[in-house]
């Protein structure tokens, strides 16, 4: 499937993840809504990869560690040809591998995740063997908020800085809800950056809906001199471009109805 | 067997520059010389075993044969769903290398005594559990590891053990070793570090029966196992870990899968040695602990009265 523009994209993820979702009856509509811009920004301007070739060895690895918002991913990978996208009607049935959390077996996914804090430890392995190797693609790894209350990620967290893996890019999606309440009432992140900067991060904060910031974020992640793994805070709504499910603990679990599905569906298509 | 281990896999990491050792800040006087020899392949993560485990799971899918080394429970328990999730699952080439299997490092107290990991781990798809039973076999477990491509678990002792087989062994999966064969109906099981003691315990006190190795829990060579089981009316498990889902409990498995399958007809009596489901929070040696948790053998678990 063609698309001009990551706007294009984001807004087909979307589509495609209310879509799955409501036809299994399934869960995390809200996080996958949240990471979409990010998603489409990646997969349409940033990453080296190729979807006839899903394990070329120069591509970049891309690591979602949030796995319960798979739709979101599975839509991009869908969309951008590493399957036949009509493969994501089989989401969450008898006998599909679309499992409600992100599958390994899946053309493009780098990880299989669903058990929070995983992800981000590999792609420190995976950033350290391209350093080893000499090899110059990068590993960006996807985490929700809420999984930071894992201690692994700070393991990790402290462990990059230590080896100067500045080919890793940490990007948190910040919709600050988490599974059982907002971020702020469970265990507070704030001050985020300070933590991050002091744990010795280059340290970027953006809008995460907004494309251009991500696009500029990630160059600048890139175009970096700087010997420090990178962490780029994305500022997210929880169901962004459903308006009633955005910054909605209950999405993190419901499925939309028959009317949430057209209602949401709508809103999206009229995304400029 | 520490020693052979590191020992092998310097020979092994010659040849194959695969081979990468990520330490938990463990191994002084043992992994240095790997270090300094590789030190590409090499390093010392800090004390965070789930960021290694997760780091050699990454390593794994770049090419990469990757030994993760610490002390017993560390390794293991302390990041089982990384090795399940991250190694396993995804089938990665990586080896969890525990030291102080059991009581090797009794004095330190329950923190240290790994008594249950095989339980745990052997429960877990694609993994190959590993248990040498002294430097012989903790040298040919590593070079099978090295040139076998998936996830193992690999228990040894400490430094020092005594070595008992008198000839150099090359181990397939699941090989079982026969140490003493002798004509009576009897013969002991046994299960990594208590090979050295039941090979004492047997020869010292004369007694009649045969004795076999298991460098391996899991998988066992069933055709050997199905032959051993024909061969003999008795048998005695010993093992240093709690006799829930350790290695008495897997022959038990095996031995009642092959009844169901009409493999075995006759009937096998298995004693099993082992741990009885308890800490215990005494000091000691690693023998005096052995005893306190009744993992010995006893010259009547071989008499003639006993068989029935």
């Amino acid at each position: 499937m063609q698309f001009s523009n990551s706007a294009e994209l984001a807004k087909a993820i979307r589509l495609k993840s209310l879509e799955m979702v409501y036809n299994a009856k399934a869960s995390h509509i809200g996080g996958a809504l949240s990471m979409a811009d990010i998603l489409a920004v990646m997969y349409f301007d940033i990453l080296n990869i190729n979807p006839s070739d899903p394990l070329q060895p120069t591509r970049d690895r891309f690591l979602l560690s949030k796995g319960h918002a798979c739709t979101g991913l599975y839509a991009a990978l869908g969309l951008k040809g590493f399957f036949p996208v009509d493969d994501l009607n089989t989401y969450a049935q008898d006998g599909s591998i679309f499992l409600s959390h992100t599958s390994h077996y899946i053309p493009g996914v780098e990880i299989s995740a669903g058990s929070l804090g995983h992800a981000l430890s590999v792609s420190t392995g995976l950033a350290l063997a391209a350093k080893r190797k000499k090899k110059e693609w990068k590993t960006y790894c996807l985490i929700s908020d809420g999984e930071l209350n894992e201690g692994s990620n700070w393991e990790a967290i402290l462990f990059s800085p230590q080896h100067q893996l500045d080919n890793l890019i940490l990007i948190i999606d910040y919709n600050k809800i988490q599974s059982f309440g907002k971020v702020e009432n469970v265990i507070q992140l704030e001050p985020l950056k300070d933590k991050l900067v002091a744990f010795n991060w280059d340290v970027f904060e953006v809008d995460g809906h907004s494309h251009e910031e991500l696009r500029n974020v990630f160059a600048n992640c890139n175009n970096s001199t700087i010997k420090k793994p990178k962490a780029v805070i994305a500022h997210t709504t929880k169901g962004k471009g459903v308006s009633f499910m955005e910054n909605k603990l209950l999405w993190h679990y419901k499925s939309p109805d028959k009317d949430q599905f057209e209602q949401a569906k709508s809103e999206i298509l009229s995304i400029c | 067997m520490r020693t052979a281990f590191i020992h092998q896999l310097i020979e092994e990491a010659k040849t194959n520059d695969k081979i990468f050792l990520l330490v938990g800040d463990l191994g002084f006087s043992v992994v240095e010389p790997f270090a300094e020899q590789f030190p590409e392949r090499f390093l010392n993560v800090g004390i965070a075993e789930q960021n290694m485990v997760g780091i050699a799971a990454g390593l794994a899918m770049e090419g990469y044969c990757v030994y993760v080394y610490s002390i017993g429970n560390f390794p293991t328990l302390r990041c089982i769903e990384q090795i399940r999730y991250d190694v396993c699952y995804h089938n990665l080439n990586v080896k969890i290398v525990a030291v102080g299997g059991g009581y090797a490092y009794a004095a330190l107290g329950p923190s240290h005594h790994a008594t249950e990991e095989v339980g745990m781990l052997r429960t877990i798809p694609n993994i190959v559990i590993c248990t040498p039973g002294d430097p012989a076999e903790a040298k040919a477990i590593t070079t099978f590891s090295a040139r076998y491509s998936g996830p193992c678990y690999i228990r040894i002792g400490k430094a020092g053990e005594p070595t008992v087989h008198t000839k150099q062994t090359f181990l397939e999966p699941g090989d079982i070793l026969p140490v003493i064969e002798s004509t009576a109906d009897i013969a002991v099981f046994s299960s990594g570090a208590m090979l050295k003691y039941s090979f004492d315990f047997i020869s010292e006190n004369n007694v009649n029966s045969s004795l076999y190795s298991f460098p391996f829990v899991k998988p066992l060579r069933k055709a050997q196992l199905i032959s051993l089981f024909k061969k003999y009316k008795r048998v005695i498990t010993i093992e240093e870990h709690q006799l829930n889902g350790g290695f008495g409990s897997v022959i038990l498995e095996e031995l009642n899968n092959f009844s169901e399958t009409e493999e075995i007809i006759k009937t096998v009596k298995v004693r099993r040695i082992g741990i009885p489901n308890k800490f215990f929070s005494i000091a000691g040696s690693q023998e005096y602990l052995r005893k306190a948790a009744s993992i010995e053998l006893k010259k009547e678990f071989f008499t003639q009265e006993n068989r029935n």
